[in-house]
C-alpha cells in the first residue's frame, strides 16, 4: 500500500522476530531509572505492553509496506549463513500466506499483554510471566517468518518451554499434569518431525524452503517423500491438533491461564497447519498426495468428534467445563482447516488459511470472554454457572452476554462473520478435490463435514441458551459488566471478525496467488 | 657399516612441541607431588593453583599445533610410514576437550579440597588428577595399539585412586573397588583382543592394522574377528555403555563431586576417542561387525540410562548426582550413535565429527551442571534434587545457568547448542540409513526431557522452609562463568563446534 524501502522492510521483519527475544531478556533485568513505575510489578507489565506494542506496530507497517500486487513473491527477505556445517541459514521472508499469521500473532500477543497489565495473572511473579510471554511471541513469529527447515524446527521448539511454564505456573486446577501432557506430546511429535526434515534436507541437499518449493519434490524419490511426509505430518498433526493426537489440547486449555489459552488456540495451533501448507504441500507433493485421503478422513472424524464432545459437555448435568468445550470446538475447527489442506486445491487451501485466521480471532475472543466470566463468577463449570435455568448473562451483564453470543455465533459459522468463509471454502474444495484424488471419498468427507457444521451450531446455541439466557425474574446479584480494558482488548477481535466476514477479499487476495504458486511449484 | 643407520633408526628426534600438552600435564603433576613434601600445611592451597595453571598452560600449548600435521615417534624405513603419536585435528580437539574438562574439574576441586581439608590429601589428589589428565590427553594422539592401552591405563589407574581418596569414607572406598575391579576386567579383555589382532596381522600400528586386516589368511580369520570384538569391549566399558554401565551411579555418588564431574566428561572422552580410533582408523574393514554392534549398544545405552535417570526420586540422598550419573549414561548413548553410523556411512569421518561436536557441547554444559551441584552441595551436603527447590529465589543467576545447562542437555531452546548438537547426531543417523536408531533416540529425547525439565521447573518453585543462600567462592564462580559463557557463545554461534561435523578430522 505504501512504498517502503526494501532494506527497511528487511529490518522490520528481523525486528519482529528478534525484538521480543531482546525484550524477554530485558524483562528479567531490573528496570532502568526513569522506567521504574509505581512498583516493579507494574513496571515489568508495562514493559510487556510496550514491547508487544512496538512489535505490533512493526508488523502493521510491514503489512502496509507489503507489495500486495505480488503476494506470491517472498518479500522483506534476509538470507545470512548461520551454521554452514549444517547448512542452516537465517533465511527470513514473508509472503501472502505468512503475512496474515504474523500480524495475527503480533495482535493477539499485544492484546494479551494489555489484558495482563490491567489484570495481572495470579501465580508467579509478573517478571517471569512477561519474559515467557515475549519468548513465546518470538518463537511463534519466527515460525511464520523463517524459510529454512532447521530454523523452522528451532522456532517450533522454542514455544514449548514458555508455554509449559505458563500453564504449570499460572494455570488452574490440574495444571501440572496438563503442562506435562502438552510438552511431552508436542515434543514427541516434533522430534519425529525433525527426522522427516533431516531426511528431506539430506536427500535434496538443502534445507532452504524456497529452493525446495521451487524444486517441488523433483529431487526426492517417491519413497523418501512418503516417509518424510509421514514423519513431518505426525509432528504437525500433534500440534494442529488432528484427531486422534488431540488429547493434550483439552487438558492444556482447561488448565491454562486466560492469556495462555488465547495464545494456544489463537497462534500455537496455527503453527501446525502452517507447516502443512508451507512445507508438505510444495516440498513433497507426491508424498502428501499419498496421505491426503487419510488426512481428510482424520480431519472429518475430528470435526464430528469435536462437535459430539462439545454436545456432551454442553448437556445439563454433564459437569462440562466451558474452556474444555471451546478446546474441543477447536479440534472441530482445525478439522476443517486440515480438510481444506487435504483437498490439495487452491480453493481448499485458501479456505484452510482463512479458517486459520478466523479461528484465531474468534476462539481468542471466546477464551478471553470465558476468562472474564471466570474472574467474575469463580468458575467455568457450565452446570454451576447455569444452575437450573441458566446464568442469564443478558440480564446480569448485558454487554458481556452480547459479546459471548457474538463469539458463539461467529464460531458456528454464521454468514457475514469470519467463521463462515473458511469452512465453506474448505467444503467447496472437498467437493472438487485435486484431479487425481478420489472424488467419491472426498464427497463423503464433505457431506460429513457439512453435518459437522450443524452439530457445531447445535452446541454453540445450547451454550448461548444456558449462559446468556436465563430463567424467571429473581433477585440476582448483578455481575460487573465489561470493563474499559476488556473493551480495549476485545474490540479489535470483534471488529476484525466482522471485517473478515464482510470483506473476505482482504485476506483471500493475499493468500490466493501465493497458494496457486505453492501448489504449482516454484517461485518467481 | 650398518651401525650408523641402526643408530639413526633407534635414536630419533622427538617433536617436543607436538607432545607438549600431555607432557606438561604429567610434569606439573610430578612437580606438585614433590612440592607437597616440602610445603608447610598452611600453604598447601598453592598446589591447587599451580595445578590449575599447569592445565591452563597445557591447553594453551595446543595453539601452536593448530595446523594439525605433526607426528612423532615414527617408524622409519619400510614401505609405509607409521607413527605412534600424531597431533592431527582429531587429536587436538579431543585434547582440548579433556584438558579443558580437567581444568574445570580442577577449579571445582580447589573449593572442594579447602572444604574437605582433613579427609583429602591435597598433594596426592592433584598428582592423581594431573596424571589421569595426561593419560587422557595422550590417548587421542596414540596411533598404535600398545600406546593406546598404555594411555588408557594411565588415564584410568589414577581415576580409581581419585574415587577412593577420601579417608575414612566407606562409600568412597567401596565405589573405588567396584570401579577398579570392573575396569581391570575390561582392560584385560581388550588386551587379549589386541594380542589376537597382533597375532593375526603382525603389527600394532593402527594404519597398518587397517591395511592388513582384510588380507588375513583363512585360518586366522576367526582369531582376527575375535580380536576386534574383544578390543572394542574394553573401550565400550570406558564410555559406560550398557551393559558396562553398572559402576557409574555408585562411583559418581561415592567419589568427591569434582571427580565425578571429571569422570563424566574426561572419562567418557577417553572411552569414545579410543573407540573411534580402533573402529574407524584400525578396523574399517570390519565395519559390518562393529557398525550393528555399536548401533545396538547405543540404543540400549541411551534407553537404560534415561530410564534409570527417570526413576530417581527427588528426595533420596545424593539424587542430584545420581541423576547426572544416569543421564550421563544416556548421553553416552547419543555419543555412540554417530560412531555406529560411521560403520554404514560412505564418509565415516563426517559421522565421527558429529560425535566430537556433541562431546564438546556435552563437556561444557555437563561440567556447568556439576559446578552448580558443587555450589549447592556446599550447604546441602546430601545434594538431593529437592534441595534445588527455590534456588532462583536465593541465587537467581546460578539458577538460570543451571536451567540453561539442563535445557542444553535436553536439547530444547533456549539451549540452542544442545538442540543443534542433537540435530547433527540425528542427521548422522539418518544419513547412514539408521532410521530405527533415530526413532529410538527420538523417544529417548522425550524421556530425557521429562526429568531435565522436572528439575528445571523445581528451581523456580517457591522455596520450602527457610531458603539457604548459597555462597559461591571464587574458583566456582570462575568455573560457572567459563561454562556459562561457553554455552551461551555456542548457542549464538553453533558453527564453532558443529564445523567438526562437516569436515574430516584425521
Amino acid at each position: 500500500m505504501i512504498d517502503i524501502n526494501e532494506s527497511v522492510m528487511q529490518f522490520l521483519l528481523a525486528f519482529v522476530v528478534v525484538g521480543p527475544l531482546l525484550g524477554a531478556v530485558a524483562a528479567l533485568l531490573p528496570a532502568p531509572p526513569g522506567l521504574k513505575g509505581k512498583s516493579p510489578e507494574q513496571a515489568v507489565l508495562r514493559h510487556g505492553v510496550t514491547v508487544t506494542g512496538a512489535i505490533l506496530i512493526a508488523a502493521i507497517v510491514l503489512a502496509l509496506g507489503f507489495d500486495q500486487g505480488h503476494p506470491s513473491r517472498m518479500q522483506a527477505t534476509t538470507d545470512i549463513s548461520w551454521i554452514p556445517a549444517l547448512d542452516v541459514r537465517i533465511h527470513l521472508g514473508i509472503d501472502g500466506i505468512s503475512l496474515p499469521l504474523v500480524v495475527l500473532t503480533a495482535l493477539l500477543t499485544f492484546l494479551c499483554a494489555l489484558y495482563s497489565y490491567f489484570k495481572p495473572p495470579a501465580g508467579g511473579s509478573p517478571k517471569a510471566f512477561v519474559a515467557l510471554l515475549l519468548l513465546l511471541e518470538s518463537g511463534t513469529l519466527a515460525t511464520f517468518a523463517v524459510l529454512d527447515l532447521l530454523l523452522f524446527f528451532l522456532a517450533f521448539e522454542m514455544v514449548l518451554i514458555p508455554m509449559y511454564f505458563l500453564i504449570a505456573r499460572w494455570g488452574g486446577e490440574g495444571r501440572t499434569h496438563a503442562a506435562w501432557k502438552f510438552i511431552l506430546f508436542t515434543l514427541l511429535g516434533s522430534v519425529v518431525m525433525l527426522l522427516g526434515l533431516l531426511l528431506i534436507g539430506i536427500k535434496a541437499g538443502t534445507f532452504d524452503m524456497v529452493a525446495l518449493a521451487t524444486d517441488n519434490g523433483r529431487s526426492l524419490t517417491a519413497s523418501v517423500q512418503v516417509i518424510a511426509v509421514l514423519a513431518i505430518g505426525i509432528g504437525l498433526a500433534v500440534k494442529s491438533p488432528m484427531w486422534p493426537a488431540h488429547s493434550w489440547l483439552p487438558d492444556a486449555h482447561t488448565a491454562a491461564p486466560t492469556v495462555g489459552s488465547v495464545l494456544l488456540a489463537g497462534v500455537l495451533l496455527k503453527m501446525g497447519t502452517y507447516g502443512f501448507v508451507r512445507i508438505l504441500l510444495p516440498i513433497a507433493p507426491h508424498g502428501f498426495h499419498t496421505f491426503a485421503p487419510y488426512l481428510a478422513a482424520f480431519a472429518v472424524v475430528g470435526i464430528i468428534y469435536g462437535s459430539l464432545a462439545c454436545l456432551a459437555l454442553a448437556k445439563r448435568g454433564a459437569k462440562g467445563d466451558l474452556k474444555r468445550l471451546i478446546a474441543y470446538s477447536s479440534v472441530g475447527h482445525m478439522g476443517f482447516v486440515l480438510l481444506g489442506i487435504a483437498t490439495m486445491t487452491p480453493t481448499g487451501v485458501n479456505g484452510a488459511l482463512f479458517a486459520n485466521i478466523a479461528h484465531g480471532l474468534i476462539t481468542g475472543l471466546l477464551f478471553f470472554l470465558v476468562g472474564a466470566l471466570k474472574d467474575r463468577t469463580g468458575t467455568t463449570d457450565l452446570d454451576t454457572l447455569a444452575e437450573e435455568t441458566g446464568l442469564a448473562l443478558y440480564g446480569k451483564a448485558p454487554r458481556l452476554g452480547g459479546l459471548l453470543a457474538f463469539g458463539a455465533v461467529a464460531s458456528l459459522g454464521l454468514p457475514g462473520l469470519a467463521g463462515f468463509w473458511g469452512e465453506m471454502l474448505a467444503l467447496f474444495g472437498a467437493f472438487k478435490p485435486a484431479a487425481d484424488l478420489s472424488r467419491p471419498a472426498f464427497l463423503t468427507f464433505m457431506a460429513i463435514g457439512a453435518f459437522g457444521t450443524l452439530l457445531t451450531a447445535a452446541y454453540m446455541l445450547i451454550v448461548v441458551r444456558r449462559v446468556c439466557m436465563g430463567g424467571a425474574e429473581q433477585e440476582v446479584p448483578k455481575l460487573a459488566d465489561v470493563h474499559g480494558y476488556e473493551f480495549a482488548a476485545w474490540t479489535p477481535l470483534v471488529a476484525l471478525t466482522v471485517v473478515a466476514g464482510l470483506w473476505p477479499r482482504t485476506l483471500l487476495g493475499l493468500t490466493d496467488p501465493a497458494v496457486h504458486q505453492l501448489l504449482a511449484g516454484g517461485t518467481r | 657399516m650398518s651401525a650408523q643407520p641402526l643408530a639413526e633408526s633407534l635414536v630419533q628426534s622427538v617433536d617436543w612441541l607436538a607432545v607438549a600438552p600431555p607432557v606438561i600435564a604429567a610434569a606439573v603433576g610430578l612437580g606438585v607431588l614433590v612440592a607437597d613434601l616440602f610445603l608447610p600445611e598452611a600453604r598447601k592451597a598453592v598446589l591447587g593453583w599451580v595445578s590449575v595453571a599447569g592445565l591452563a598452560v597445557a591447553v594453551l600449548m595446543l595453539l601452536p599445533l593448530l595446523d594439525g600435521d605433526r607426528s612423532t615417534f615414527c617408524l622409519t624405513g619400510g614401505a609405509t610410514r607409521a607413527c605412534s603419536y600424531t597431533a592431527d585435528h582429531f587429536t587436538l580437539v579431543i585434547q582440548f576437550l579433556v584438558l579443558g574438562g580437567a581444568l574445570l574439574a580442577a577449579l571445582l576441586s580447589v573449593t572442594n579440597l579447602t572444604d574437605d581439608q582433613r579427609r583429602v590429601p591435597p598433594g596426592e589428589f592433584w598428582f592423581l588428577l594431573l596424571s589421569s589428565a595426561a593419560g587422557a590427553a595422550l590417548l587421542p594422539a596414540s596411533r598404535d595399539l600398545a600406546t593406546l592401552i598404555v594411555a588408557l591405563e594411565v588415564a584410568s589407574l589414577p581415576a580409581f585412586a581419585l574415587v577412593g581418596i577420601r579417608h575414612g569414607d566407606e562409600r568412597s572406598s567401596e565405589a573405588a573397588l567396584k570401579f577398579f575391579l570392573s575396569s581391570v576386567t575390561a582392560t584385560a579383555v581388550s588386551l587379549m583382543g589386541i594380542s589376537f589382532v597382533y597375532a593375526s596381522t603382525g603389527t600394532l600400528y593402527l594404519t597398518q592394522v587397517a591395511q592388513r586386516l582384510p588380507h588375513v589368511g583363512g585360518q586366522l580369520h576367526t582369531l582376527a574377528q575375535a580380536g576386534v570384538v574383544l578390543t572394542l569391549i574394553g573401550f565400550a566399558f570406558k564410555t559406560a555403555a550398557v551393559p558396562f554401565h553398572f559402576w557409574v551411579p555408585d562411583t559418581y555418588v561415592g567419589a568427591p563431586l569434582p571427580v565425578a564431574a571429571y569422570l563424566s566428561v574426561v572419562g567418557k572422552a577417553v572411552g569414545f576417542s579410543g573407540l573411534i580410533l580402533v573402529t574407524v582408523v584400525a578396523f574399517p574393514s570390519y565395519a559390518d561387525v562393529w557398525g550393528p554392534a555399536l548401533a545396538a549398544l547405543a540404543a540400549l545405552t541411551m534407553t537404560v540410562g534415561n530410564v534409570g535417570a527417570l526413576r530417581q526420586q527427588a528426595t533420596r540422598a545424593y539424587s542430584a548426582v545420581r541423576l547426572l550419573a544416569w543421564s550421563s549414561v544416556g548421553q553416552a548413548g547419543y555419543l555412540l550413535v554417530p560412531i555406529a553410523a560411521a560403520g554404514y556411512a560412505r564418509d565415516p569421518q563426517k559421522a565421527i565429527g558429529s560425535t566430537v561436536a556433541y562431546a564438546l557441547m556435552y563437556g561444557a554444559v555437563n561440567l556447568g551442571a556439576f559446578a552448580v551441584a558443587a555450589v549447592v552441595g556446599r550447604s546441602r551436603a546430601l545434594n538431593r534434587i529437592s534441595d534445588y527447590r527455590g534456588l532462583y529465589a536465593t541465587n537467581p543467576l546460578t539458577a538460570l545457568l543451571l536451567a540453561f545447562f539442563l535445557l542444553c542437555l535436553a536439547g530444547l531452546p533456549p539451549g540452542i547448542i544442545g538442540l543443534f548438537a542433537k540435530v547433527t547426531v540425528f542427521s548422522a543417523a539418518v544419513d547412514a540409513g539408521l532410521g530405527w536408531l533415530a526413532v529410538v533416540m527420538a523417544v529417548n529425547v522425550v524421556i530425557a526431557l521429562f526429568y531435565y525439565l522436572q528439575w528445571t521447573a523445581l528451581l523456580f518453585r517457591a522455596p520450602e522452609g527457610e531458603p539457604a543462600r548459597h555462597r559461591v567462592p571464587a574458583p566456582l564462580t570462575a568455573a560457572l562463568t567459563l561454562t556459562g559463557v561457553l554455552g551461551v557463545a555456542l548457542s549464538g554461534a553453533p558453527q564453532l563446534v558443529l564445523r567438526f561435523a562437516a569436515t574430516g578430522l584425521f
